[in-house]
């Protein structure tokens, strides 16, 4: 005998555990296996770029923060950089070491939460997301000193940053830096070495390469399609042409290859982190800018490798003290693009996985 | 470093495969003739030695008496960019062709332009509101919004 059904549709979120946020999905189910799925966004959006218009350019960082609220430094810098391209403004080399510092922590804090939330899609419930906050509660001690917020920093401004390191960051930087490869060696063990991890990672969610590109995805869920690409290398920001560091990429493009290609970045993080220190030049850290900034009628895009992928702004200038247009190019929400690809035939359990493994940010999506 | 390619030689290249479609030329900047985006962006994502596969961004943006929208494309090779531009007239229905055939990445980000701006996309597979609600009033981004 078999038993015949009907497909069902099933919503996921916006209230959902797994969809980080306030993301809903409409999912099209035939018994468990998903037939198609359409990602219902909005729910967040606060008219971010709207309200960009109505700010002077120093004002708009403010913003910048509430974008991807895990990883707030990657975002002003991103903004920073686009503001300093279309005024013409020569940052000063400290601010600039101080920012690359900053971003990369930021990364590795974004990378851990991504890690942590992910083995907790998995159903390895609580303890390794709390493992990988422990981690990521010293990062954010860290960026208390610099600037004395812990999620939404406001630290960097066009020509630096708005302030130098304190004394006491240093000695606590260089610990966290001889303290953390001993914890991702911790990590790795328990996500290379755990059978179930394997068996529910490896092959599943298969993004292959091509479809990545034509899709535009960026950052890990590119470079574990086996892209190398990533815009610190391609087309230098900041110092990063004066750092030494590897690019991990994956080979299959699937789920474990994405949470490795992070866990392989936090290593590289931590090496730029180190050389950033020995390089850092004395002097002020940020470079004589007015507040009111009036830069000359035109447009410029500046982009950054932010831990969720390519983060850019497109600022378009008519001469006044506010953007005439401030468009932000958003990696989660883009990284979005190929979802229905990747989730079809697949079972929902799988489906909470492959979701988790992309690594969104619902501020940064919905804007 | 991403070099960006000047404007006026992709021009030369666009004119032998889509003739009459360059506007205007200047820097990076390449600006084409709206109706024919979509014939120009299948060139340049193909054409020998240009070869752009990666769409950065689509944004739009409210020039009061155009409608601009802009497209940042780079080649994953070569490693170079342009900015594709191309103006749009009307403050009714706004319309161009999509380029959702040619890169995938546009489905979201046209649909963004279209919801917060008003410009139409022409062949997109799915031309829905996507961050504001379905019965929104108006375009948010749009110059001449007062909000409800």
């Amino acid at each position: 005998m078999t038993l015949q059904g009907e497909p069902v549709i099933l919503n996921i979120g916006p209230q959902h555990p797994s969809t980080h946020g306030v993301f809903r999905l409409r999912v099209l189910f035939d018994g468990e296996v998903v037939q198609d799925v359409e990602p219902v966004f909005g729910y967040l959006h606060r008219g971010t770029e709207k309200l960009a218009e109505e700010r002077a350019y120093t004002q708009v960082i403010t913003l910048t923060d509430r974008l991807d609220y895990v990883s707030s430094m990657t975002n002003n810098q991103a903004y920073v950089l686009a503001v300093e391209k279309l005024a013409g403004i020569q940052p000063a080399e400290r601010g600039m070491y101080l920012r690359v510092i900053a971003a990369e922590l930021s990364r590795i804090a974004s990378h851990l939460v991504a890690t942590g939330f992910f083995l907790q899609d998995l159903g390895a419930f609580a303890t390794p997301l709390m493992y990988c906050f422990r981690e990521r509660e010293r990062i954010l001690d860290l960026m208390e000193m610099l600037c004395g917020a812990r999620i939404t920093f406001s630290y960097m401004r066009p020509g630096g940053v708005f302030q130098d390191a304190p004394e006491d960051f240093w000695p606590a930087l260089r610990q966290f830096l001889a303290e953390m490869p001993h914890y991702l060696d911790e990590l790795e063990q328990l996500l290379t070495e755990n059978e179930v991890i394997l068996a529910r990672t490896k092959g599943v969610g298969v993004l292959p390469a091509e479809v990545a590109i034509n899709c535009s995805v960026s950052g890990p869920v590119l470079r574990a399609s086996g892209v190398r690409w990533d815009i610190r290398k391609v087309d230098p920001y900041d110092v990063y042409d004066r750092l030494e560091f590897d690019i991990p990429i994956g080979t299959n493009g699937d789920c474990y290859d994405r949470m490795m290609v992070r866990l392989y970045e936090m290593r590289q993080s931590l090496r730029i982190i180190e050389q950033a220190v020995r390089q850092i030049p004395p002097g002020p850290a940020r470079a004589k800018v007015p507040f009111f900034l009036r830069p000359p009628p035109g447009d410029a895009y500046a982009h950054v490798e932010s831990p969720k992928g390519e983060l850019g702004f497109y600022l378009v200038s008519d001469g006044g003290i506010a953007p005439y247009r401030c468009k932000i190019r958003s990696p989660s929400f883009i990284n979005l693009t190929p979802l229905r690809e990747l989730l079809r035939g697949w079972k929902l359990a799988d489906l909470i996985v492959i979701f988790g493994s992309i690594d969104i940010n619902m501020g940064e999506v919905d804007r | 470093m991403t070099k960006p390619l000047l404007a006026s030689e992709v021009a030369k290249r666009v004119e032998e495969g889509v003739p009459g479609a360059v506007e205007q030329a200047q820097g990076d900047h390449l600006w084409v003739r709206p109706e024919r985006i979509r014939e120009v962006c299948r060139f340049l994502q193909s054409a020998p030695g240009l070869e752009f596969n990666y769409l950065v961004s689509i944004t739009g943006v409210d020039y009061i008496e155009y409608f601009e929208v802009v497209y940042h494309l780079v080649s994953l090779r070569y490693n170079h960019s342009l900015v594709l531009k191309t103006r749009v007239y009307g403050r009714e229905e706004p319309t161009l062709p999509s380029v959702v055939p040619v890169w995938q990445g546009a489905d979201y980000q046209e649909r963004e332009v279209y919801d917060l701006m008003g410009v139409r996309f022409e062949g997109h597979p799915n031309l829905k509101r996507i961050l504001t609600w379905e019965g929104f009033p108006g375009h948010p981004l749009r110059k001449d919004h007062l909000g409800a």
